[in-house]
């Protein structure tokens, strides 16, 4: 084992030997406000950065490291880590004992942390870029009326994701409702968060994409229960490599990402079906356990840069609220209508809703229970198993201890 | 001598993070999140038990599986000559210094349907097999990062039986069967329970192998712990409730085992 | 039976290596695919040099590693020497089954009970600093609680391996050296120590190993400012395994191959030699 130890010696040893600097775009800081982004330099501080999964420029494909530029420029350096589910990030943020200064949670998981006092209100003239390049539709949604905790980051919709290739070409896939036909059994994957897989079954239920009732709620369930064996698997970042890797025929997600996966593999499409979808805003805010709002809002404003933005924008695929940063897109991109789709379709699509905390809780238990019941088994066989396993050491036990004083051999039984 | 007190931060070590922690475990398994007493988290929990037989039922697999691969191995390792030995531990160490979670994101890589195994059947004019987000690929990722932990202690204590017993037997007219279920297999018996006991344990509580291989629809009692503290369900007393019967189970399951182990030497090995 | 044997082992030893070659040849992959070939490469190898995430958790790795190994090589030695000179049967038993606890708990209760732990403490904090105005000090998920965790799971295994070199020891040395006029402290240090070294070192070892791997207990009480290697590696998992990754586990592969392969061979020029001396000797 003394083995592990001389590796490490010899990475570390290898280390400032091999540091070549990988990101290959410079930005251009000549637009910005120096005077601003440099008040902290020097002093040695830093911010954390909670966010989705490839939902930066990281600087991977000769893209702009974002993060990198930001430490540059104003000398604060970010620590950055990344979710995968709204829920998650509630999770984290709710059991405490770390501290975050961004992070980038959708709509409704920002109305819920209103709601529930986990967001610290945001000082917009901290932000001057907001006033000037977030376009108005973005500003003083339902979720954040007046914008005073969160700060448009992108938007887009949900939809379905499919292989023309491994797909009957005679259909037109524009329906939720391909989700649940046997004929692509063991070809699809699903959501694996409860919003949106519920989002999904809502809809082809006909019903609107936030739940009213219990009884929904179940309806909805007993829908999903029902794809559950048709499915390959219940996935959320994974979908990339599956998706690109013709692991998979079939499947719905968000429609940034759908552009990610359609550069990798020229044979999938996307469509949002005709029964209407989840349209989403993803906004940056601060947490209440924020260590640094300054810097932290300092950092939401180097987002929306234009040059920041347009980098982000191209790397992750999403749809963009900034003005400027669209101006920046080339014709194609504009009129892409996955990225930006007509009035008509967006009218057809539902932001979700924070759900009163009794259906929410509702959901979750239903979602853990579309995951773990396939088998029906009696509620009573866990407490007889653990109920056996009592008989049985105690009676190994005394039998020992019979066995024992039998042989005299004078040694107690352990227990 | 007088070390008696040399003990005592150690003592208080694991007072304050091991028998305090646990103590949390309870107090949050029978509160509700304001903090006022309850059962239902425990009342709960039943509600999960297609997770738990399944749970159960994919571990007792994967120590099968992980005890009819290991034990002729760790068999025919005892046998072997001095460098032999040497060099099979090694090669069964060697796997481990590569993070598990990489080895089986690996598996991964194999087991799908444009995966290299199926590649390869495809060539060969076999068909695609559906291997990946499988129960089967579950319980294959759990022997396969497990198998260590059989093999190592099986070989330990085999390693001690001496070869003249084994020749003493055949000499006196046993024949392989009887010298293996008169000879071999009792004086084993320790080594099986130990190794039974390194297996099951982790693969019972496993988590993430079976969101990477089982596609995420084959929840497992771990999963479920993890979804309640950090995953998808926020609510970390029913979580605790649940790490609370998935400990006292376990408990029971080791001392039943340990009752099939009679050695003398260990003190006080739980219950 | 020999060529049954043979296939046994080759079958056997396909299984544990297969993954590790897929892992290793696609280190050399020249696109980020984990599932499609495009050619052989080695940018992944220079790209992992300048990845800072990948190289901040395999620090933080190494510093909570060497930290919580030392202390727990101090604690379990000292515990070991406590328990060996305990008298009492009942409180010696009772001791022996809190320190198998971390041992056989499910990690994951381990990882859970943790938190909760730091949690609560937390909380109870910010209870006292709101009702009496007294500025207490938060202990917020990092390196701190991290070593914390990795000394509890690590101590019990420093603490079996010292204590059976403890029991092969001759009590009367040390007896015999505080008659020969040592005091106890230095014949602490010159009688004891050199005969339970040996257990300290694999201890310590097997501490070092168990915390550099850890996953699970990690990845419930660590933050983003102290990630440890598998704890980044679990959150890639969720989407991709960057190929630095497996370019890193190639590397770690090699050398502690080459350096087992060296031990290995040394020990076996060792015992051929003892083995001559011997035969000379007779």
């Amino acid at each position: 084992m003394m083995k592990k130890l001389s590796l490490f010696l010899a990475v570390l040893v290898l280390l400032p030997l091999l540091a070549v600097p990988a990101w290959a775009q410079e930005l251009d800081y000549s637009e910005m406000d120096l005077d601003y982004y440099t008040r902290y330099r020097g002093q040695g501080r830093s911010i954390n950065v909670y966010n989705w999964g490839e939902y930066i420029s990281d600087g991977s494909d000769d893209s702009l490291n974002v993060n990198k530029a930001f430490e540059e420029l104003t000398g604060i350096k970010v620590v950055y880590s990344t979710f995968d589910t709204n829920e998650s990030l509630y999770a984290k943020l709710k059991t405490g004992g770390s501290s975050y200064d961004v992070i980038i949670p959708s709509d409704y998981m920002i109305a819920r942390m209103i709601e529930e006092g986990m967001l610290l209100p945001l000082d917009l003239g901290n932000i001057p870029n907001f006033a000037t390049h977030i376009n108005p539709r973005y500003k003083d949604q339902s979720y954040d009326p007046g914008n005073r905790y969160s700060v448009p980051y992108t938007w887009g919709t949900v939809g379905l994701i499919y292989n023309a290739a491994m797909v009957d070409e005679n259909d037109a896939i524009d329906s939720w409702g391909y989700l649940w036909d046997p004929i692509y059994a063991d070809n699809m994957l699903m959501f694996s968060n409860s919003k949106d897989a519920f989002g999904v079954a809502f809809k082809l239920l006909g019903y609107p994409i936030n739940a009213e009732s219990r009884e929904q709620l179940d309806r909805a369930t007993e829908l999903l229960k029902e794809q559950k064996p048709l499915l390959q698997a219940y996935v959320m970042d994974e979908i990339f490599d599956k998706m690109t890797g013709g692991e998979a025929a079939l499947a719905p997600y968000y429609a940034g990402d759908a552009v990610t996966m359609m550069e990798d593999n020229p044979d999938l499409r996307f469509v949002v079906p005709k029964e209407g979808s989840n349209i989403f805003t993803d906004a940056m805010c601060v947490p209440k356990e924020a260590k640094n709002k300054e810097l932290a809002e300092m950092y939401i404003n180097f987002m929306l840069e234009p040059e920041v933005g347009l980098a982000n924008i191209e790397y992750i695929g999403y749809s963009t609220p900034n003005d400027r940063v669209y101006e920046l897109l080339d014709d194609e991109t504009k009129n892409d209508p996955v990225r930006y789709p007509d009035q008509e379709l967006l009218d057809s699509c539902e932001y979700f809703v924070n759900l009163p905390p009794d259906l929410a809780a509702y959901m979750d238990e239903k979602w853990t229970e579309l995951l773990s019941a396939d088998e029906r088994y009696s509620r009573m066989l866990m407490p007889l198993v653990m109920l056996g396993c009592v008989i049985a050491t105690i009676a190994l036990n005394t039998a020992r201890a019979v066995r024992k004083a039998r042989l005299g051999t004078g040694k107690e039984p352990i227990l | 001598m007088k070390f008696r007190y040399a003990s005592i931060p150690y003592l208080i070590w694991s007072a304050v993070f091991v028998l305090v922690p646990l103590g949390l475990v309870a107090v949050f398994a029978f509160t509700t999140q304001t903090g006022t007493f309850t059962i239902d988290n425990i009342a709960r929990v039943s509600s999960y038990t297609p997770v738990f037989m399944r749970s159960v039922w994919l571990a007792i697999l994967a120590t099968a599986i992980c005890l009819c691969i290991g034990y002729p191995l760790a068999y025919l390792m005892s046998r072997m000559s001095g460098v032999s030995q040497r060099t099979m531990v090694m090669l069964i160490m060697l796997p481990m210094w590569i993070n598990f979670l990489l080895r089986t994101y690996a598996w991964m890589t194999l087991l799908e349907n444009n995966g290299v195994i199926n590649t390869v059947l495809r060539a060969l004019g076999f068909g695609t097999v559906r291997m990946i987000n499988t129960q089967g690929a579950v319980v294959l990722g759990m022997v396969y990062n497990y198998l260590p932990f059989m093999i190592l202690p099986l070989y330990s204590i085999m390693t001690k039986i001496d070869d003249r017993v084994i020749e003493a037997a055949q000499d006196l007219g046993a024949n392989p069967l009887t010298v293996f279920s008169r000879v071999i297999f009792p004086l084993s018996v320790p080594g099986i329970s130990t190794g039974v006991t390194m297996v099951f344990v982790p693969a019972i509580s496993t988590f993430i192998i079976s969101r990477m291989l089982g596609g995420g629809s084959n929840m497992l009692i771990g999963d479920l712990i993890d979804a309640q503290f950090l995953g998808n369900a926020y609510n970390p007393n029913l979580g605790a409730a649940i790490s609370m019967v998935l400990m006292v189970f376990i408990l029971l399951v080791m001392s039943i085992f340990n009752q099939f182990d009679d050695s003398e030497e260990r003190e006080g090995m739980l219950i | 039976m020999r060529f049954l044997k043979r296939c046994y082992l080759a079958l056997v030893m396909l299984f544990l290596y297969l993954p590790i070659g897929v892992l290793i040849l696609y280190s050399f992959n020249a696109s980020k695919s984990r599932s499609v070939w495009s050619g052989f490469s080695l940018r992944w190898y220079r790209d992992l040099f300048s990845n800072e995430l990948i190289l901040t958790s395999l620090y933080n790795t190494l510093v909570v590693a060497l930290c919580a190994s030392v202390i727990a090589a101090i604690l379990g030695t000292a515990a070991a020497m406590g328990i060996y000179s305990i008298r009492n049967r009942w409180f010696k038993s009772m001791i022996m089954n809190v320190t198998y606890m971390p041992i056989l708990n499910p990690e994951i209760v381990m990882g859970v009970s943790l938190l909760l732990l730091f949690v609560s403490v937390n909380q109870i904090g910010a209870g006292i600093t709101a009702a009496t105005g007294i500025p207490m000090p938060e202990l917020n998920l990092g390196y701190l609680t991290l070593v914390i965790a990795h000394v509890t799971f690590c101590t019990p295994y420093v603490i079996l391996n010292v204590l059976p070199k403890l029991r092969q020891m001759d009590k009367f040395v040390y007896e015999a050296a505080l008659d020969l006029g040592c005091s106890p402290v230095m014949a602490f240090f010159k009688v004891i120590i050199p005969e339970i070294m040996p257990g300290m070192a694999t201890g310590f070892l097997m501490a070092l190993t168990y915390s550099v791997d850890d996953f699970i207990i990690s990845y419930f009480v660590s933050s983003a400012t102290s990630q440890t290697l598998p704890v980044t590696i679990g959150a890639m998992v969720r989407k991709r395994i960057s190929p630095e990754i497996n370019a890193l586990s190639a590397i770690i592969f090699v050398v502690v191959l080459v350096v087992l392969v060296a031990v290995n061979l040394s020990a076996l020029r060792k015992e051929r030699l003892l083995q001559k001396k011997l035969g000379g000797g007779v």
